[in-house]
């Protein structure tokens, strides 16, 4: 049974990639595209209950045993993300229908965002370390099309940077592979916990740094962060918000991984360095997002500073702290594609994304505003939504280590979060439109209607269910963080023996 | 062996470093096809070195004999050429186009989507 779960939701995503491309000339493929997330949601729906009633699922692909063959594994942080992964991708290719054009279509554009959503299920689920630089590069070369998808002017500029900084971190993450088999002759991520213990622990610190640079591009952490908001407020609306929900998480999804399986030889000053990358990078993000204006680069920057949080998680290592990362990962993929969806919608009934020139959506479009203040406020943490429980535990987990000046950064953080979400709500929900236009969401067609904000809602209403029920959550998070700190049933799934 | 093809890769990452720190963005390509060749190099040597002892296994034994080459290297490799090819072809031609639609390859020129004004 779990020799199918596992690889079932890569599998969906392939086949749905290849049905749209046969589609890709009619308007079919949009609803194949949907089809298709939806399965992946009920398959990693289906993975997690799997995962949460029976413990660590591990399945060798082609029968090699591990460590000799490749291992898809799903503990319950790779099961979460499976299922988060699916939820944004089944609100994306919903708001797809109305927001990508013929034209987009009829280059791939759903082939592509499939492939995409397959290559981050299979960084999610791989227990190969070889096998996920392939699923990144999958995830890459589909991000590359995507984003300069559609051939404006500043999308050529936008991929040049982000093609470019992000070829350097793969092949440092490359790299950091060679030098690692070199030392202890395995990738299997399982099996090398086992043979890092006995290595030469000044040469794995060494080889963590060079995981941790070629992550940390991905991730977007300080001072690696530079691709980010340079290429993020391009693409079409519905490609950043996927962007902006899953390709930097799966960096922090790596580092997770690694550095708490892998890397763990010392932890002095490999996670004391990440704590003041974290710092580095809360405080860096909001700073910048002040001096922006443009709607979508605003909230770019934003995606660096909350990513600050989730590596600050990782940084702290302590149960309750790795719980508050993992809470922080799901909150912050559902509340920062939603409000990417929100800037399309925006910019679509007002005439743009600079907020100095639009304005009057309150008066105009009350509902928009609605469903943009609830994850903007869950972004800055106001109670009781589901950001205020993610910034809570990692301030507590800061505070019990005594770490005040963490704890301080991470507060103040969010009052520079609120400023700029205030400063969107002020210039372009409150103020009157520049051009004495009202903009009105009866503009749009009903079809666009529908399908632009339902997928809205839907993430704005788990974001209330989330802030309202944490409990749960919360108890997942924590199982997954108790698996990310004692591997051995990670172990014992992977590689046989006891569990 | 290991020595000479360490200085090798050495020499090839230093080449590309110095080609990829230059504001012309094709120089920088260049740098990063060389840096990739490094770290595909980096791999091959980091498997071990075993000269004139092909992996295969004789008739009717069920095991190679011992210090044969160790062939995952090797499939990491031709993996990484493959995909490190794709990559290099798709971002050759997005500078081309980029050139074509901005007319300069200075990436201190490249101010399209992050105008100085900040707007």
């Amino acid at each position: 049974m779990t020799d199918l779960l596992l690889p079932l939701p890569i599998l969906i995503a392939f086949a749905t990639a290849i049905l749209t491309f046969f589609f890709r000339k009619g308007p079919e493929g949009r609803w194949v595209s949907v089809a298709g997330s939806a399965l992946m949601l009920v398959a990693g729906g289906m993975l997690l209950a799997e995962v949460l009633a029976n413990g660590v699922q591990a399945a060798q692909m082609g029968n090699w045993p591990a460590p000799f063959g490749i291992t898809l594994v799903a503990d319950t942080l790779s099961a979460i993300m499976v299922v988060i992964t699916a939820i944004t991708a089944l609100a994306v290719s919903v708001y797809a229908i109305s927001d990508v054009t013929r034209e987009m279509e009829a280059v791939g554009y759903h082939t592509l965002f499939h492939t995409l959503i397959a290559g981050v299920m299979g960084a999610f689920l791989t227990g190969d370390l070889f096998n996920l630089y392939v699923w990144f590069e999958v995830m890459l070369i589909s991000s590359f099309g995507l984003l300069v998808m559609g051939g404006k002017r500043v999308q050529m500029d936008a991929g040049i940077k982000y093609v470019t900084l992000n070829l350097i971190s793969t092949v440092l993450f490359l790299s950091g592979i060679g030098l690692l088999y070199g030392v202890t002759g395995t990738l299997n991520m399982a099996d090398l916990h086992t043979a890092v213990q006995t290595a030469d622990a000044g040469l794995i610190t060494v080889i963590a740094m060079m995981f941790l640079v070629g992550f940390g591009v991905k991730a977007a952490v300080f001072p690696l962060f530079f691709w980010l908001p340079a290429a993020y407020h391009t693409p079409a609306f519905a490609v950043s918000a996927v962007f902006a929900g899953l390709l930097t998480k799966v960096g922090v999804y790596a580092l997770l991984r690694m550095f708490t399986l892998v890397f763990t030889r010392d932890v002095g000053f490999t996670h004391g360095l990440l704590l003041w990358v974290a710092v580095a990078t809360m405080v860096t993000g909001v700073l910048g997002a002040a001096a922006q204006t443009d709607f979508r680069r605003i909230l770019s920057f934003h995606i660096v500073s909350q990513i600050g949080y989730m590596v600050l998680g990782l940084a702290l290592y302590t149960p309750l702290a790795l719980t508050g990362a993992v809470f922080y990962l799901v909150h912050h993929i559902i509340v920062k594609a939603n409000l990417f969806l929100v800037s399309g919608v925006a910019n679509r009934i007002a005439g743009g994304t600079n907020i100095d020139r639009i304005g009057g959506l309150y008066k105009g479009a009350p509902l928009l505003a609605f469903l943009f203040l609830i994850p903007a406020f869950s972004l800055a943490g106001f109670p009781p939504l589901s950001g205020f429980w993610a910034k809570f535990v990692l301030v507590k987990a800061s505070l019990d280590l005594e770490l005040w000046f963490v704890a301080f950064a991470a507060l103040a953080v969010g009052l520079m979060t609120i400023y700029s979400m205030t400063k969107i709500w002020g210039r372009a929900f409150w103020a009157p439109h520049p051009g004495g236009t009202v903009p009105s969401l009866s503009s749009l067609p009903l079809s666009e209607r529908v399908t632009l904000l339902v997928p809205i809602a839907f993430l704005a209403s788990l974001t209330i269910v989330i802030g309202l029920f944490p409990e749960p959550f919360v108890q997942v998070a924590a199982r997954a963080a108790a698996e990310l700190l004692d591997p051995t049933a990670y172990l014992a799934a992977v590689l046989g023996g006891p569990s | 062996m290991e020595f000479l093809i360490a200085l090798m890769v050495g020499a090839l990452v230093a080449a590309a470093v110095y080609l990829m720190l230059a504001r012309n963005v094709l120089r920088f390509l260049f740098g990063l096809l060389l840096i990739s060749n490094a770290a595909n190099l980096l791999i091959f040597a980091s498997g071990g070195l075993t000269p004139e002892s092909p992996p295969l296994i004789p008739e009717g034994a069920k095991l190679p004999p011992e210090g044969v080459a160790n062939a995952l290297p090797q499939a990491l490799v031709l993996t990484a050429i493959v995909i490190g090819f794709g990559l290099f072809a798709f971002a050759l031609v997005l500078i081309y186009r980029g050139y074509q639609t901005m007319g300069t390859l200075d990436s201190d020129e490249m101010r399209l989507a992050e105008p100085e004004d900040g707007h």
